[in-house]
């Protein structure tokens, strides 16, 4: 005859669920701070300073690039957090000895 | 009779010398800008627009009477951002479809004071935006750089710079750019600065 252990196991669905979770947490994180922890919107040409020599002016060149901002660690967190409460739907199935 | 010949000469000299030089501001090293400013809820939305060109005169021996249009091409404003781009362009805002263009009509300077080889002063025009044209004065900044051309582009280009650098604030309600909306999250002022080159090639 088998009965519920102590330890239930956990879902496939549910370890899945919350692994991808992580990893959609630690990719943006790390993403957005190795491209320089941009605190305004995302930039798709970033601005850069200039001088010509002769007049003085300063003028803006733009380096075509994708620096993200905050929304988009607001989105992988935001995408994290969805996972992860999308794993709570799913219940540790309890594992059964036959002791 | 020679000396009256000479000194007809002479005047003529003078005269040609002190005549305005036009100075063209469609710059091939791409350096001319105006940069735009406005204070919003995350961050300020700066961007430029490069797409000047106009023409300028200028007179060394009398600054004050310096006379033009600076245009600005309305679909060369960019921001770092392409889809904020996308709205700037758009109906909402500019509106660069109907309204392709942005002027400033230089009708006069007033106060000039000119020290070595640059005149401060303040310009009086008419500075067109989305099709609403209103008279504004802008304090500039004007540099003449005699027989800089060369310096600057390749050896042999004789001629001169004239450099103009202004800083002005406008009200985007004046100029129907979302009258009254979103002014909690955007600033109703936006800050234009100026800084442009016009060259005068020498025959």
């Amino acid at each position: 005859m088998s009965t519920p252990s102590q330890h239930p196991r956990p879902s496939r669905a549910r370890l899945a669920l919350r692994l991808i979770a992580a990893f959609c947490l630690v990719f943006s994180i790390v993403y957005w701070v190795n491209k320089g922890a941009h605190t305004g919107w995302s930039m798709d040409r970033v601005p850069i300073e200039q001088l010509d020599e002769i007049t003085g002016i300063e003028y803006i060149t733009y380096d075509d690039r994708f620096v993200p901002g905050i929304e988009w660690l607001g989105g992988g967190i935001g995408i994290a957090t969805l996972f992860f409460a999308t794993s709570l739907f799913f219940r540790s199935k309890p594992t059964h000895s036959n002791s | 009779m020679k000396k009256i010949i000479l000194a007809c000469l002479a005047s003529f000299a003078v005269v040609a010398t002190a005549a305005p030089i036009s100075f063209d501001f469609k710059d091939p090293k791409g350096v001319n800008a105006v940069q735009f400013h406005l204070d919003s809820l995350l961050e300020p939305i700066s961007g430029s627009a490069n797409g000047v060109s106009g023409m300028v005169s200028f007179d060394p021996a009398a600054p004050a009477s310096t006379a033009g249009t600076i245009l600005i091409t309305a679909n060369s404003l960019m921001v770092s951002n392409a889809t904020m781009t996308e709205h700037l362009h758009g109906s909402k805002w500019l509106d660069v479809g109907s309204h392709p263009e942005i002027t400033f009509e230089l009708t006069s300077l007033s106060d000039a004071k000119t020290t070595n080889n640059t005149t401060s002063a303040v310009a009086q025009g008419k500075f067109t935006l989305k099709g609403v044209t209103q008279e504004i004065a802008v304090p500039v900044r004007i540099t003449y750089l005699a027989d800089a051309l060369e310096k600057r582009t390749k050896p042999g280009n004789k001629g001169d710079l004239l450099v103009i650098r202004g800083e002005f604030t406008v009200q985007r309600a004046e100029f129907g750019i979302q009258s009254g909306q979103n002014e909690d999250k955007v600033s109703p002022e936006i800050t234009l600065k100026v800084a442009i080159v016009g060259s005068a090639p020498k025959a």
